[in-house]
């Protein structure tokens, strides 16, 4: 079974995208911040990780930086998943590593057109 | 609702779009027709429904019809047809009209552009291969509303979220606002916009070497659904394509068409020789 860290400082959101991910299949965990995910991380990689941008601690970009630096690092599929929506915000996601961008507010729908993009899940 | 209101209005639909709507969707017609009702300045559906048997005004029809086909699409909706297009449909054609350097593909039904642009973005991805070519997408919409919206390919954020890649996002579309995206002219400038309904004239004139009418079909009745594809086989050469949505057939349905055995989605006329195509691949 495929695993997915969701790390976002709101427990709203953390809550939202679980059911989402659990529903199509996923186990998984959450950190409500970057520190905490790069923990969890070292711990154990999972297969996917769906990202926010501003939080406490750590943000999203700096953990991005650290996950890649980590023995196995490139391989977990990495999603932002923030309410930065302008194009530069995008192209440093893209750039730093991340695999795809969603913009806040999201929904079920593309989070799995999403995932059929990465080859994670069948359409 | 009343039985004979919902009848009225079922009624008008099927015979201006074809689209047939049975009892359990009331809601949705309750739903979509209120806001008609209010613009036209009646107070209820009933007596929307009386002001139409009074008198058939066409503003009031029309608006009546295009508040209910109206659909939702994604960009690159379902995915498999896309790759199809790029990895199977376009590459054959590139054989078969190599003489004429042109392929015109017709984007039926095509809502608010979505579709339309995708086929424009693949093409602007094979580039390379399609130097020299002159390829024509044209999209036509039942709705006035939806092809208006088409012309000015703007998205809010969460239509450029669903089913679009982010470099794709990047690449192709310009943010003109916090949460407003627009395809860039060169997409847009590959693809034309028109009226046109499935049950008349279609509003375009073929030949059409690539037909996608997805999610159309399955509104309509047997009969309308043989005779639509009856008349779309009328605008394509005999080695054209065309594709459906999932959950639509020719089978049972039109002999003018045959399935590709293994491309799910993909008719090709009754005489195409499918060995052809596999040669291609």
């Amino acid at each position: 079974m495929k695993t997915c860290l969701i790390v976002d400082d709101s427990r709203v959101i953390r809550k939202v995208a679980r059911q989402i991910f659990e529903a199509i299949g996923y186990v998984c965990e959450d950190a409500e911040n970057g520190q905490v995910a790069l923990d969890a991380c070292k711990a154990k990689l999972p297969d996917f990780i769906l990202l926010d941008w501003n939080m406490p601690v750590m943000n999203g970009m700096e953990f991005l930086h650290a996950l890649r630096q980590l023995p196995g690092g490139d391989r977990p599929s990495v999603v932002f998943c923030t309410t930065e929506n302008d194009l530069g915000h995008i192209q440093e996601a893209m750039g730093a590593g991340a695999n795809e961008y969603i913009m806040k507010p999201f929904d079920a729908d593309i989070i799995r057109g999403k995932l059929e993009q990465l080859g994670l899940i069948e359409n | 609702m009343k039985p004979e209101d919902f009848e009225l209005f079922s009624t008008l639909v099927k015979q201006r779009s074809g689209l047939v709507l049975t009892p359990e969707k009331a809601y949705l017609l309750e739903s979509r027709l209120f806001p008609v009702a209010r613009k036209h300045s009646l107070k209820s559906l009933e007596d929307m429904a009386q002001s139409l048997r009074a008198r058939r005004e066409e503003t009031l029809m029309f608006d009546i019809t295009e508040a209910m086909t109206t659909n939702e699409s994604f960009f690159f909706r379902d995915q498999k047809p896309f790759t199809l297009f790029q990895k199977t449909l376009l590459p054959r054609l590139l054989t078969a009209r190599a003489a004429k350097k042109q392929i015109r593909i017709w984007s039926a039904a095509a809502s608010s552009g979505q579709e339309a642009y995708s086929l424009a973005m693949i093409c602007a991805e094979e580039a390379a291969k399609l130097q020299g070519w002159k390829i024509d997408i044209i999209g036509t919409d039942l709705s006035r509303e939806m092809v208006t919206r088409a012309k000015t390919g703007i998205y809010s954020q969460f239509e450029v979220q669903r089913g679009l890649p982010v470099t794709h996002l990047v690449k192709y579309f310009q943010q003109i606002a916090g949460d407003k995206w627009q395809i860039k002219d060169n997409i847009r400038q590959m693809v034309q916009f028109r009226e046109g309904n499935l049950l008349t004239d279609f509003g375009v004139a073929g030949p059409f070497d690539i037909v996608f009418c997805r999610n159309v079909l399955i509104y309509f009745d047997l009969p309308t659904k043989t005779r639509v594809l009856a008349a779309i086989n009328g605008v394509m050469p005999p080695d054209g394509f065309l594709v459906l949505g999932g959950a639509e057939t020719v089978l049972g349905v039109s002999d003018a068409f045959k399935i590709v055995t293994g491309e799910h989605g993909l008719y090709v006329g009754a005489s195409f020789d499918v060995a052809q195509l596999a040669a291609t691949k």
